[in-house]
């Protein structure tokens, strides 16, 4: 792989250990996926920031750590609410380790906003063609899907390497041949809202790490989209999707259909409004939430919309970044009005405060992905319209 | 005898090999606090991998598993140098964070020539493992 003379530099520790060790990481790694250079990275977004995921091994290591940011950089959503906490039913001793996490960031030039949805953010949007260091999932199916940015689904480590360093090595996503689709994926069906969601935890098991260009009916809108691809990446490890006449690689490429179809039926869709993962029949759901990936401004509106003189009578959470809640305190009041907690920095996959409860009702396909297997709650699946109704207790 | 491999992470250390042909998962696979392998369907378990030359395929299972290694550092129980037959992320960013020298591709395949108890140095900066008669 080559390197600049400052890179080699670096490599030597003429600037410290912090840094010799970040660019010896992505050394490594481009080493090992066989790039030809480091190329500088627009921003980063860092994974290991929940104390549930990293524990003390996670928190050991960045606190020891000691350098800047070059980089615009933001965290992934953290264990809980860095401020409601108590209200979300986390141990104090929890919510110690967990802001410990957060400084230590904070320390190394990390801006600590915890959210999923960088892209939302001031000083993250980012371009067709833009490179950037991204780990969580959904944000990476997203970026390189919806956007036509470019990232690899960077691990915690590597992207605040790349945050320190400014850089990633110049491999998978970055490059043009790994882009393009090579199975199609075929829906001729009317779909919306919770539908994409539902279509990416099915297509996804199938699709794997593969990229796929789904040939749709409809024009999916980019909280759709966003659905799709954060049930993709869950239940299959999809970092780039390209909807034909949709997408922006997919308008500009003019891909050829790949030969290999995969054609997705009504009924399997229905199949996922029906299936209550571990969820028994009789048993009731105590806890919805909404928000997997964070919600937008335009998810968040249509929430309060739908609370509107109503009160919750299950406990309901409607997750999303701090950033986004703040800018829009009218729509936060009119959601939390109805008694429904508008929860930031944190979702219902990475919290413990999960844990506290039995069934879950949710309309994310990556959350039916993840809550059953990572935190051991039984999940069911629903339109937006179905969830809020569960929660409010209307029968109508 | 010296063997050429790919470096990954630097360092240079010495040590008793412990060989497995089965692929380690870090976090869950090994206890951080003494260095021990807890997984009962592991071939090495009951086994400690404090100060030896772990040699296995590659590591899997979850990326949390960096920072386990990092953990067996703090804890003076980690291995005192590592040999993949083709490292993957996890161990390998675990290495480098952990300032374990790690190497890969040997051109002699080490599951032929190495065997458990071998004293062996690994030179994780100029990529050569060399054995001892």
């Amino acid at each position: 792989m080559y390197l600049t003379k400052e890179e080699e530099k670096t490599l030597e520790g003429e600037y410290g250990e912090t840094l010799r060790k970040a660019i010896e990481i992505l050394v490594a790694l481009g080493d090992i996926y066989g790039a030809d250079s480091l190329i500088p990275v627009k921003s980063a977004q860092i994974a290991g920031v929940s104390y549930k995921t990293i524990g003390d091994a996670g928190l050991e290591w960045i606190s020891d750590l000691k350098g800047k940011a070059r980089i615009p950089a933001i965290l992934n959503p953290a264990g809980m609410d860095m401020m409601r906490w108590q209200e979300m039913g986390i141990e104090p001793e929890f919510a110690r380790k967990q802001q410990e996490i957060v400084n230590a960031y904070e320390n190394l030039g990390i801006r600590t906003k915890c959210t999923c949805t960088p892209y939302y953010l001031e000083g993250f949007d980012a371009g067709c063609g833009d490179h950037l260091a991204w780990s969580e999932s959904s944000a990476v199916c997203y970026a390189n899907s919806v956007i036509g940015a470019r990232t690899n689904r960077e691990g915690g480590p590597s992207a605040l390497s790349a945050a320190l360093v400014g850089k990633t090595a110049n491999y998978g996503y970055h490059l043009d041949e790994m882009r393009e689709p090579v199975m199609a994926v075929t829906v001729d069906l009317e779909l919306s809202g919770a539908d994409y969601g539902a279509l990416g935890y099915v297509a996804g098991k199938v699709i794997g790490n593969r990229v796929p260009i789904f040939y749709l009916k409809g024009k999916p809108s980019g909280d759709e989209l966003k659905s799709l691809g954060a049930a993709l990446a869950a239940s299959g490890a999809v970092a780039l999707y390209h909807v034909e006449g949709i997408t922006p690689e997919a308008i500009r490429s003019k891909f050829e259909r790949p030969d290999e179809n995969l054609t997705i039926e009504r009924e399997q869709i229905l199949e996922v409004y029906k299936s209550e993962t571990e969820c028994k029949e009789e048993q009731e759901t105590d806890i919805i939430t909404v928000g997997c990936p964070h919600c937008s401004p335009g998810e968040l509106k249509d929430i309060a919309n739908l609370l509107a003189g109503k009160s919750v009578r299950k406990e309901t959470w409607i997750c999303t970044s701090r950033e986004i809640a703040g800018r829009y305190p009218d729509l936060v009041r009119s959601i939390e009005k109805s008694g429904a907690k508008v929860v930031c920095d944190t979702c219902m996959v990475v919290s413990p405060a999960t844990n506290n409860y039995r069934c879950m009702m949710v309309n994310s396909g990556k959350a039916l992905a993840y809550v059953p297997s990572m935190c051991g709650v039984a999940s069911r699946y629903g339109s937006i319209e179905q969830c809020i109704r569960e929660a409010v207790q209307d029968e109508s | 005898m010296r063997v050429n491999c790919r470096k990954i992470s630097r360092g240079v250390a010495e040590g008793q090999v412990l060989l497995t042909r089965e692929a380690i998962s870090f976090l869950g696979n090994v206890d951080p606090k003494t260095g021990v392998i807890v997984e009962p369907k592991h071939e090495l378990f009951g086994q400690c991998i404090k100060d030896r030359v772990l040699v296995f395929p590659h590591g899997k299972g979850s990326t949390v598993g960096s920072y386990v290694l990092y953990q067996l550092i703090k804890n003076n129980v980690a291995p005192a140098a590592m040999i993949n037959s083709e490292s993957e992320p996890i161990v390998a960013v675990g290495a480098i964070i952990s300032g374990i020298p790690l190497v890969d591709r040997m051109e002699q395949d080490p599951f032929k020539f190495l065997k458990d108890g071998d004293t062996v140095r690994v030179d994780g900066t100029s990529g050569v493992v060399e054995t001892f008669e």
